[in-house]
């Protein structure tokens, strides 16, 4: 039961990831798609920069620096992901493109570029297996606290995680407090829910729109590395982050905009994720369809949501809308 | 209120952008493809750049990964070019109407799969038991009635509480997959794959099994073009799609209409799913419509909801396809660069729009407009 527990929480840290940076774009009224790409990108780029440092110590863990380890892979994923956050914004923002076309566009591309340098360094290493191996970062990733073994069932529940994991629960709880309590929260709302009143007011607009894509970008990208590195123990496989990147938009709804909702809302669906390893004694075709409870569950929520219409709980009223001052 | 601005701040911005409606179509259309062929140029230097290969071979290989080799008159590539651009424009069509309405469906390939599985199961079950044209019938039906299915759920509850379709659809597409794996299991055992039925085949012309699909999908083209610019339900589209309100000030009941268009989405993609399983695979897995449901949204919106044009743009995605594909395999690189190409052409001329609608006036220019 407790190994249910943490697999959960260690499968719904990407999509809190995720979510938290789609929640952060969305409130600045960008209703951005690329999500899955950004978040292929972030983690390709990570392996990539923790591939070739792994490379230039000379694949011998006694070189690593324990800080080098984890600090080169964590700036190249955020690197690479505000990066696409950036294309992302200058065609929403500044060239006022179309958001769903031009996310479904990055993320096509995104993954695009995650699965081709992902097959480069896959040749590059030359092994049998179709993936990247990179299991000395990922011990860096994965240091326990050093009393989490002591603990018993404490310990491995609340202490056993990798910091990216405890890092994806604050980033989202001081996303909730800057979006809710301080002054650039309410004018990065504001511009989300009426542009032009924020402009009037004084605020920039565009600025506000690109540093709120580019910095939800990054942390969403975060869990792409978080992915690699935790969950699948350093080793990059193609097309193995599957649609985690999909459920993450899916959680924003389920999360009503609320990243602190969004951690809850994470280990549900870590947990209904792996539901059917857990389910003793299925065959094999039902736990096929087992495997449809965490979309039917974002089905009925996002149902549930829209049915009761309280003003707090919708969405950014010029969410998916371009801005262009002129225009009344 | 720019007078205001003016007095405030003392220096004026080194350009501003002026919103145009002057521009000619073909002027539009120029724009467009200037973008198309920019994007393409840039395609071929990043593959020289990879590659290290020649410049202009690498748009010879593209050729050659889509048409076949130029010289051998072999049409087995071009029909098999032909094919997928048909799946992709039978899609890309199928969003359409919805997508008029501003209904964004990216249920598209969840939609075709229960339409193949819903012709997969005649196909298997009463394969052996109807007279073949009412098999083709039956199979024809509940493809169209599972995919109006799959695009109706959502449809429904946007009209009536105005769920946000984006995910539902999104979501539905996951459902219709775990449903053809379970399906998988159950028929196919432990084999976990299904061989291909004789039974309910759509008949052939000639030997080329490609192009009765072709067919159907250039008939769906010019059905869909008269759709949606001349009939009553085509202008009831375009009114919900610009403004609600003003359908609901003219007496359109916008929820029948919502619910009613992607009945027809979802219609057209079962067919598509028809297509694919009953037309071309003969079986199915949760791979056979290939992702292509999202590639049939950028290609609707490039295709500004003209059909004719998705012609074309399906056309050159299909292309950028195979031909990356092939730049890709000839010199060693992963097949997903395919991806991003097509990601590029795509970013590009979705951007290009800007340039149809906005003006860029530099500051110089202002003044001399004033003198």
């Amino acid at each position: 039961m407790i190994s249910y527990i943490v697999r959960a929480i260690l499968i719904g840290v990407p999509m809190l990831y995720g979510a938290t940076g789609e929640i952060i774009t969305e409130k600045s009224g960008h209703l951005n798609l690329g999500i899955p790409g950004i978040m292929y990108v972030g983690a390709i780029s990570g392996v990539t920069g923790s591939f070739l440092y792994e490379n230039a110590c000379g694949n011998d863990i006694a070189n690593m620096n324990a800080f080098l380890a984890v600090f080169i892979p964590l700036i190249c994923c955020i690197i690479g992901s505000m990066l696409m956050g950036l294309i992302y914004s200058f065609f929403t923002v500044t060239l006022r493109a179309n958001q769903n076309v031009t996310g479904l566009a990055i993320t096509t591309f995104g993954i695009g570029l995650g699965n081709f340098f992902g097959a480069s360094l896959i040749k590059l290493v030359d092994s049998d297996m179709p993936s990247v191996a990179l299991t000395k970062t990922s011990l860096f990733f994965c240091t326990k606290l050093p009393f989490a073994d002591d603990l018993g069932w404490f310990g491995e529940l609340f202490l056993s995680f990798d910091f990216l994991t405890y890092l994806s629960i604050i980033i989202a709880i001081i996303a909730s407090i800057v979006l809710t309590k301080t002054r650039v929260g309410l004018n990065l709302r504001a511009v989300g829910e009426s542009p032009a009143t924020a402009d009037a007011a004084g605020i920039n607009v565009t600025r506000y729109k690109y540093i709120a894509t580019c910095i939800g970008s990054g942390i969403a990208g975060l869990g792409g590395i978080q992915y690699v590195m935790a969950y699948a123990n350093g080793s990059w496989s193609n097309d193995a982050f599957g649609d985690r990147g999909w459920m993450a938009i899916a959680l924003v709804i389920f999360a009503l905009w609320k990243p602190h909702m969004a951690i809850l809302g994470a280990f549900l669906f870590g947990a209904l994720f792996n539901a059917n390893t857990y389910a003793v004694g299925l065959g094999v075709e039902t736990q096929e369809l087992f495997k449809m409870l965490p979309y039917v569950v974002t089905i009925i929520v996002l149902v549930f949501t829209s049915m009761r219409k309280k003003r707090e709980h919708q969405p950014p009223a010029h969410l998916g809308l371009p801005y262009f001052r002129e225009e009344r | 209120m720019s007078d205001i601005k003016k007095t405030k701040h003392s220096h004026e911005p080194l350009f501003h952008l002026v919103k145009r409606d002057d521009m000619k179509w073909w002027q539009a259309w120029l724009v467009r493809i200037a973008a198309i062929v920019i994007a393409l140029l840039l395609v071929g230097v990043i593959s020289m750049l990879l590659t290290k290969e020649n410049f202009f071979s690498i748009y010879e290989t593209m050729y050659r990964g889509t048409f076949g080799k130029l010289e051998s008159g072999s049409t087995v590539m071009l029909w098999k070019f032909l094919q997928k651009t048909a799946i992709l424009l039978g899609l890309s069509l199928a969003v359409t109407p919805a997508f008029k309405m501003k209904f964004w469906n990216c249920g598209a390939e969840g939609q075709a799969l229960v339409g193949g599985l819903a012709s997969m199961i005649c196909m298997i079950e009463l394969g052996d038991k109807l007279p073949y044209p009412v098999l083709l019938l039956v199979i024809l039906v509940t493809s169209v009635l599972a995919g109006a299915l799959w695009g109706v759920i959502p449809a429904i509850f946007k009209a009536q509480y105005n769920t946000n379709e984006t995910l539902f659809t999104l979501m539905m597409n996951y459902v219709a997959t775990q449903i053809i794996k379970y399906y998988l299991y159950v028929e196919g055992g432990g084999s976990n794959k299904i061989n291909p039925v004789a039974y309910g085949n759509l008949p052939t012309i000639g030997d080329n099994k490609y192009a009765l699909n072709v067919i159907i999908v250039l008939v769906i083209t010019v059905l869909v073009y008269i759709y949606l610019n001349y009939s009553k339900h085509g202008y009831e589209i375009s009114v919900v799609g610009e403004s609600q309100n003003t359908a609901r000030y003219i007496g359109i009941n916008v929820k029948k209409v919502v619910i009613r268009t992607m009945v027809v989405s979802g219609a057209l993609c079962g067919i598509v799913g028809m297509l694919l399983v009953s037309g071309t695979n003969h079986s199915i897995d949760s791979n056979t419509v290939g992702g292509q449901g999202f590639t049939a949204i950028m290609v609707s919106w490039l295709g500004q909801f003209n059909p004719f044009i998705m012609v074309i743009m399906s056309a050159l995605v299909i292309f950028l396809n195979l031909g990356s594909a092939k730049v890709a395999d000839t010199c060693g690189l992963n097949s997903s660069f395919a991806d991003i190409t097509v990601g590029i052409v795509i970013l590009f001329v979705v951007g290009c729009e800007f340039f149809i609608r906005y003006s860029i006036k530099f500051r110089h220019s202002k003044k001399e407009v004033k003198a």
